[in-house]
């Protein structure tokens, strides 16, 4: 027994300080290959079944609490939106008889031209449930699922333009990432000039025009609307006016703040785009000319 | 078990089937949808310190991170996030059990204040570091809400395990 320590009177299993470090790692290790690689959609989809009906359960004081508010709103108040929807469908009516001919003679011009017709796309009428709870990110939850045909990916719109795109389908919800998100981004163009750019969320209700040189020709209140370059957002819808053009000599960039369009901050009933048809593939690369100079150059052509 | 050390009165022992029950309860409670909205505590934070200071040997790391994952499921945060917060947690109140059950409520209300402070500061300072955007000081208050609320729950949680007092004049204690 000499050198021999004395068993222990009760098991605990592993020391608790080993423990900690144990599981500490193992949570960081998630939490870095959940941000940054998405490795993990399986296995949270596998925990979600565990949380999904407590999830429902909880979310049912909130949509009491919402459809009360509901109920309890004034008649006046109904007739007011009544009178003014009544009157934006007249305007937009008559819109739309225009927009109809014009399609047709989209149509017809494009068959003369023999160029590819342009798809309708399926969209599903969402309602934002409520905010999540994440105070880190900007993110809603819809009314939609996978069950009304809504995958990851698809871009949401409202009446006055696009708020973002689904990131997270589960069966009866998904989860909606706003443009302001710091994490969202959007190919963009400027409608005066047609200059392409990319919009980025800046975290604080705003978004952000980046990588557009000092000189650019950019001025406040340019109306930008998407560019359609991703594949993923249809082009010309409206996304963002721009607030102010800050040209600082210093910076290689000017600093674009951009306020949104649509009501990307509110409530209410959203429209999911259905996914565009593919852009044509890209064309084949041309054939590197090698000259042998450089390990990039020895690279390309191994 | 008793209430505290200093107290004289026995408890039953704890079920364990009541444990999970109240930690799911607090687990619902968390996925109330109550938005950005300011000063709401973290419910299985506040539980799992319970538990964890009042049971150290049965409650600990092990359940902390595995509500710190359903927990992250269910808010839509990031996975891992909410688990290396209660990890700590667990691991601090488990340490600190044999000190805290020393004191009064109140007091001990002081004393899981910091760890719930803490361990929520540096949860925020690991998803700054990822690149997340700051929440605003408020969601700090939470920290103080849950620790107020740790004195009605010492007396709802314990509650199961009081047993009626039978005054018998023959026994000495």
């Amino acid at each position: 027994m000499v050198g021999h320590s004395p068993p222990p009177f009760f098991k605990r299993g592993p020391a608790p300080l080993a423990k900690l470090v144990f599981f500490l790692v193992l949570s960081l290790a998630l939490l870095v290959s959940d941000l940054n690689l998405r490795y993990l959609e399986a296995f949270r989809k596998g925990l979600s079944v565990l949380a999904y009906p407590l999830q429902m359960a909880a979310a049912t004081p909130a949509d009491f609490v919402r459809n009360a508010s509901n109920y309890f709103a004034s008649l006046v108040r109904l007739q007011i939106e009544n009178k003014e929807l009544k009157n934006r469908q007249l305007q937009g009516g008559e819109r739309l008889l225009r927009l109809e001919l014009i399609e047709q003679e989209n149509r017809r011009l494009r068959a003369l031209l023999e160029a590819r017709e342009r798809q309708p796309v399926k969209s599903v009428v969402a309602e934002i449930m409520y905010t999540a709870k994440d105070p880190f990110s900007r993110k809603v939850i819809l009314d939609k699922g996978t069950q009304a045909g809504i995958e990851a990916g698809q871009a949401v719109v409202d009446d006055l333009g696009v708020i973002g795109q689904i990131t997270r389908v589960f069966p009866m919800q998904s989860e909606l990432t706003l443009l302001t998100d710091r994490d969202q981004a959007i190919p963009v163009m400027i409608v005066r000039n047609g200059l392409r750019a990319v919009l980025f969320g800046a975290g604080n209700g705003l978004m952000e025009l980046r990588y557009l040189a000092a000189n650019a020709d950019v001025q406040a209140g340019d109306k930008v609307v998407t560019s359609g370059l991703d594949g993923v957002f249809l082009a010309g819808l409206p996304v963002a006016t721009v607030a102010k053009v800050e040209r600082d000599q210093a910076r290689t960039f000017a600093g674009i703040p951009c306020l949104p369009a649509a009501g990307v901050e509110q409530y209410g009933q959203v429209l999911v785009l259905g996914h565009r048809e593919a852009l044509p593939p890209r064309p084949p690369e041309p054939e590197v000319i090698n000259k042998g100079k450089g390990r990039r150059a020895r690279a390309a052509r191994d | 078990m008793q209430p505290n050390h200093r107290s004289r009165r026995i408890l039953l022992p704890v079920k364990m089937w009541f444990v999970y029950t109240t930690l799911f309860i607090a687990l619902f409670l968390n996925y109330i949808p109550t938005g950005h909205l300011p000063a709401v505590p973290d419910f299985v934070a506040l539980v799992l310190a319970f538990w964890c200071v009042r049971e150290p040997v049965k409650i600990g790391i092990g359940t902390g991170f595995l509500f710190g994952l359903l927990t992250d499921v269910g808010v839509g945060a990031a996975l891992g996030q909410h688990a290396f917060a209660y990890v700590l947690l667990a691991y601090a109140a488990n340490e600190l059990s044999r000190r805290v059950l020393w004191f009064t409520p109140v007091e001990q209300a002081l004393h899981v204040l910091p760890l719930l402070f803490i361990s929520q500061a540096l949860m925020v300072l690991v998803r700054l570091l990822a690149g997340a955007e700051f929440p605003g000081w408020w969601m700090f208050f939470g920290s103080f809400v849950a620790a107020a609320l740790w004195i009605p729950l010492h007396y709802v949680l314990l509650l199961p395990q009081y047993q009626p007092v039978e005054r018998d004049e023959n026994r000495p204690i």
